[in-house]
């Protein structure tokens, strides 16, 4: 692995035990962070979907003007887990960009850090449905989908049977999943991995993505009924919360 | 020297058997001296006709014009209810007809029809009756200046309903601009009796640099009624320990719905008007005529229950306060309010429907709905015998209403910003904003307002080369006006029979709508009762909550908030203490209410008016501690979240926290009576003054409550666009992205306009931080601490009350953590 300056990993490992869940499909284990990206330590690869970069600049354009700062924290949290896990392959699940012409409105400084992201590691652009189109000045590969070992890693989820056909499990975002939790001492909803032993529903990178109740039938019929974990995004660690302790909105 | 009335007024006034009234005659001598004045008249002294008969004379002596063109609007009349408008319409209509007047009388509301407006706007009437939106809508459109340049007279009605409240805030704004438009304008403000007289004068006046400026005040004559006569109903069944739906007391409400003529049944709540209409219909034997009127309900059904009231045709109407303020409906003998008023100003507003004569006592009759509802309505009749007021009225102006009034300038015609800012600033509630803040409102709606200038090719107004702003484009302007408005509501959902099945249903009949965040407290299988049924709720689908049947003699989970939405008020809160701390009073009480106080007594303390009552026991394996400041929800909440961060730092684990009108509960897993034990001031310290200062601002930061306020702010601002039907857009999806916002906009803008702009409205409004900090220095050294075996007979309503506050931050964390560990417990088989 390349690396222009040398950074020191941003916590302990035994930190890191504490703060990610283990994930395993078709035979791999994967950590999941509570930042909302999915590391894969045998391929030393790091996956983060739906970063919709530039959110913030296309509302403004049709006359809502979001703050400007979204894709800073997006790429500053990025940059924040790259420095933890040192991966040798950065793959981008899709939707990377709100827009097709997200990358043109970025801020110079921002558009430089992303070179730089994306010069440092070996890249992969996946395109999703909001960016068909990968900016030409960015380094990187740019895939439809990416078969790593006997994992399918895409943008949008194939419906359930499919995945239990293919040699492939999968993993995938698109759908934002977010769960909500209730009980007796109260509520909360956060952003969230869905898994089952084949496939893993990742949870949106970007700072201004919303999220769907990983309940709604979009995202809960991709699973067996009450056979998937969701691996839940707190501030510093991962939740993993069995089916009945979720709830729909 | 006394002005008179113009022979034809005179006349009119004797046919019906009046003498005009002095206030009458003092409103006509201001109107003809070009001076702005505030009418402080109780209801049912003429203060509508008063309003208006300067406008009915200087029309009925207008010369008759040659051509054909009209005259344009001569009276604004303003009303923050659309029921009100309809109403006066009605009463108006009526001296102009008899007298044969050449006057047009026309309204525009939101239900006003495009093509009634737009005639309005070819022909207009002589007096047009409207709501402070529409007022809006009209003064931020392109043909304003022309269109309200004959305007010589504007009417506030319940001017003291208004003005303390961002409604009142835009309507002073374009108050401003209809002040420049027409030069010639006086304005007379309505209002009701008010603690502060003045600040509503300033109000109606033009501010300038140099002082406060002024109108004049005309008082009405005292009244020469009886005064009220307000009793607390007394019941055969037991009075419920919390809670807000009155079951109880239906069969006596009933029975005095039998004894008088028309009741009006004023309850706090939409749901808890459904749920009195369902128990008063349940029990109709004798077929009495009992109609519902409250804000969720069909125009055109609103409408005809005003009008069968008009009629007579009705023995009683469930209403909330769409019916508060002054209509005048003749025929109501009897008051009922449901619930504790919250307020003695309220309480006086309610009962000012009773016998709208002056000469006969307004009759009315409170209701608890629980145990510390008794004292409260006891401690709100003493107050209203006394004749106190509580309502505050002055507050500076929100800055997301001026980022929304200066877009809709924008709208109207370029301005030049220096003219513009001596304009909001002659508008009293803005009259303290300096330069500086107004640039930064007007930058925030050019182009968001952020340090990093990327957006200006987005702008949404612009400097044009004359150096005056304008609206970038028609887009702006549309969007502008879909977005007007200081009331954000929450988002309906409809209620329909139905199974979800994915993300489709099948079913089913549609019963009627609630807001969404009642449907968000609920899990599958909860029950709840709407339109007279009890529900089984089975899940939210697009825009619909699913429900069944449930079965029958289910009981149903009555929604925490049906309760008060008004907090207590501080004189009643006040009230309320001295009545606890005076047992001689206790007799005035029911007995069972009286037996409750006694046995606290025994088991615990009552506390002294001066003190504050902290009590700790063990409950269900967690440790309990119960204050009892009697200063409100709201300030009750704030206190509560603070003493959960002091109580997490002092590392005491509390787990969560509850608050109702009267009292807070903390709860967790360390014994704090016993910290106190050892550790004698413990309790005091916990409740230092000084939490106000960091611990308030980093859980501010934080709070669920601070994100939503954000939300309202940006919605109001025009941060981001309301929902509207067809969109297909949940709030929900806008609560998250707004939270993001949030977020993001704190930790790279923190001093942003919108963020400064919510935490003015949270300290304000959501915290109540005054109240508090207020209600701290007073207990200083005055805490009474008792430790207990088992909860006390005052805590038992403040406990029932615990149950599903959002969480936020280390706390949903810790909710998260609790989760997984069940997961893990279940896993090796515990």
């Amino acid at each position: 692995m390349q690396q222009t300056a040398i950074t020191p990993p941003a916590c302990s490992s035994q930190e890191l035990d504490q703060a990610v869940a283990v994930i395993r499909i078709a035979g791999y284990d994967l950590l999941a962070d509570p930042s909302g990206a999915l590391f894969w330590p045998e391929e030393r690869m790091l996956i983060v979907a739906d970063m919709h970069l530039e959110k913030g600049s296309s509302y403004a354009a049709r006359g809502q003007m979001l703050p400007p700062y979204d894709s800073a924290v997006t790429l500053a949290s990025l940059t924040r887990i790259i420095a933890r896990y040192r991966p040798a392959r950065l793959v981008a699940l899709g939707d990377s960009f709100h827009d097709t012409r997200a990358c043109e409105r970025m801020e110079v400084n921002c558009q430089e850090a992303l070179k730089t992201l994306a010069r440092n590691v070996e890249m992969v652009w996946i395109t999703g449905n909001h960016d068909p189109e990968i900016p030409s000045m960015l380094p990187g590969t740019r895939l439809h989908k990416l078969a790593v070992g006997s994992l399918m890693l895409r943008h949008e989820p194939m419906v359930r049977e499919h995945v239990l056909g293919s040699r492939y499990g999968e993993i995938a975002g698109h759908l934002h999943p977010a769960a909500r939790i209730v009980t007796d001492r109260g509520r909360t909803r956060r952003k969230s991995f869905v898994s089952d032993t084949t496939r893993i529903v990742m949870p949106a990178f970007g700072a201004f993505t919303g999220g769907l109740n990983l309940l709604d039938p979009a995202i809960r019929l991709l699973f067996e009924r009450d056979a998937f974990e969701a691996h839940v995004c707190g501030k510093t660690r991962i939740y993993t919360i069995a089916p009945d302790k979720l709830r729909p909105d | 020297m006394m002005t008179e009335l113009p022979q034809q007024f005179q006349e009119w006034f004797a046919g019906q058997g009046w003498t005009p009234r002095l206030h009458q005659l003092a409103l006509i001598e201001k109107h003809a001296q070009q001076r702005s004045a505030l009418l402080i008249a109780p209801t049912g002294s003429g203060k509508t006709l008063a309003g208006f008969l300067p406008s009915l004379i200087a029309l009925s002596e207008r010369p008759k014009r040659n051509d054909k063109r009209p005259a344009g609007i001569h009276t604004l009349y303003i009303s923050p209810l659309k029921a009100l408008a309809v109403d006066i319409e009605r009463n108006l209509e009526k001296p102009v007809r008899e007298m044969g007047l050449p006057i047009r009388i026309e309204t525009r509301t939101g239900d006003t029809p495009q093509s009634r407006r737009d005639r309005q706007r070819r022909n207009p009437p002589d007096i047009l009756l409207t709501t402070p939106e529409q007022v809006a809508l009209m003064v931020s459109s392109k043909d304003a200046a022309s269109y309200f340049d004959s305007v010589e007279r504007v009417i506030f009605d319940e001017l003291h309903a208004t003005a303390p409240s961002k409604r009142g805030d835009l309507l002073a704004l374009n108050f401003a601009r209809l002040r420049r438009l027409s030069p010639r304008l006086v304005a007379t403000g309505l209002s009701a009796t008010v603690r502060e007289p003045k600040e509503l004068q300033a109000w109606l006046s033009e501010q300038k640099s140099g002082g406060n400026f002024l109108a004049d005040l005309i008082l009405a004559e005292k009244s020469i009624a009886a005064p009220p006569l307000i009793s607390i109903m007394e019941t055969e069944e037991r009075l419920p320990w919390s809670g807000h739906t009155c079951r109880h007391a239906a069969k006596e409400i009933y029975a005095e719905i039998k004894k008088h003529r028309l009741t009006l049944i004023f309850v706090n709540t939409r749901m808890q008007a459904e749920l009195v209409f369902q128990l008063l219909w349940a029990i109709n034997d004798d077929g009495l005529r009992i109609a519902l009127h409250h804000g969720s309900l069909e125009v055109s059904q609103r409408r005809k229950v005003e009008a069968a009231m008009g009629a007579g045709r009705l023995d009683a109407v469930v209403c909330t306060s769409t019916l508060d303020l002054g209509i005048d409906w003749g025929d109501v003998d009897l008051v009922i309010n449901v619930g504790a008023p919250k307020g003695s100003s309220r309480l006086l507003q309610r009962i000012g429907r009773a016998n709208h004569r002056m000469d006969e006592p307004s009759k009315a009759i409170l209701v608890p709905s629980n145990r510390f509802e008794v004292l409260e309505c006891r401690a709100a009749v003493d107050a209203a015998d006394a004749g106190e007021q509580d309502a505050a009225i002055s507050r500076e102006g929100a800055l997301d209403v001026l980022a929304q009034h200066i877009l809709g300038m924008a709208c109207a015609e370029p301005f030049d910003a220096e003219s513009l800012f001596v304009e909001v600033t002659s508008a009293q509630p803005y009259a303290a904003v300096s330069r500086k803040v107004f640039d930064d409102v007007l930058a925030f709606v050019a182009t968001g307002g952020y340090a990093l200038r990327s957006y200006e090719r987005f702008a949404k107004i612009r400097k044009d080369g004359n150096g005056l702003w304008r609206a970038s484009n028609p887009h702006v302007v549309q969007q502008y006006r879909m977005n007007i408005g200081t009331i954000v509501e929450a988002t309906m959902l409809k209620v329909r029979f139905g199974k979800p099945r994915g993300s489709q249903f099948v079913g089913g009949k549609v019963l009627g709508e609630v807001e969404e965040y009642f449907a968000e407290t609920m899990v599958s299988g909860d029950t709840f009762i709407f339109s007279g049924e009890v529900l089984r709720f089975e899940g939210i689908v697009g825009d619909s909550i699913l429900v069944s049947r449930a079965a029958p003699n289910t009981d149903p989970k009555i929604p925490s908030y049906a309760g008060g939405k008004f907090p207590l008020s501080t004189h009643l809160a006040a009230r309320v203490r001295t009545l606890l701390a005076d047992e001689g009073s206790w007799k005035t009480l029911p007995a069972q209410v009286a037996e409750w106080l006694m046995i606290q007594q025994q088991k615990s303390i009552l506390p002294g008016s001066a003190e504050m009552l902290v009590e700790t026991f063990p409950r269900h394996g967690r440790f309990h501690l119960v204050a009892y400041p009697f200063e409100g929800r709201l300030a009750h909440q704030t206190l509560g979240m603070l003493l959960t961060r002091r109580l997490e730092r002092a590392r005491l684990r509390p787990q969560g926290f509850v608050a109702n009108d009267y009292a807070l509960s903390v709860w967790g897993l360390s014994d704090i009576g016993l910290r106190e034990t050892r550790e004698p001031g413990f309790i005091q310290t916990l409740f230092d003054q000084d939490m106000l200062g960091d611990d308030l601002e980093a859980w501010l930061n934080e709070s669920a409550l601070m994100k939503r306020t954000f939300r309202y702010c940006a919605v109001i601002a025009g941060l981001i666009h309301r929902n509207f039907p067809g969109q297909e857009k949940r709030s929900r999806q806008v609560t998250m992205s707004t939270d993001l916002v949030y977020d993001v906009l704190r930790s790279h803008e923190p001093d942003h306009i919108l963020l400064r702009a919510a935490r003015a409205d949270a300290a304000t409004g959501l915290l109540d931080i005054g109240r508090l900090s207020e209600m701290l220095s007073r207990i200083q050294g005055r805490i009474i601490h008792k430790g207990l075996e088992r909860p006390s007979p005052l805590s038992v309503p403040v406990l029932l009350e615990i149950g599903r506050e959002a969480v936020s931050g280390e706390a949903a964390d810790a909710l998260l953590a609790e989760a997984a560990g069940e997961l893990i417990a279940e896993a090796i088989g515990e």
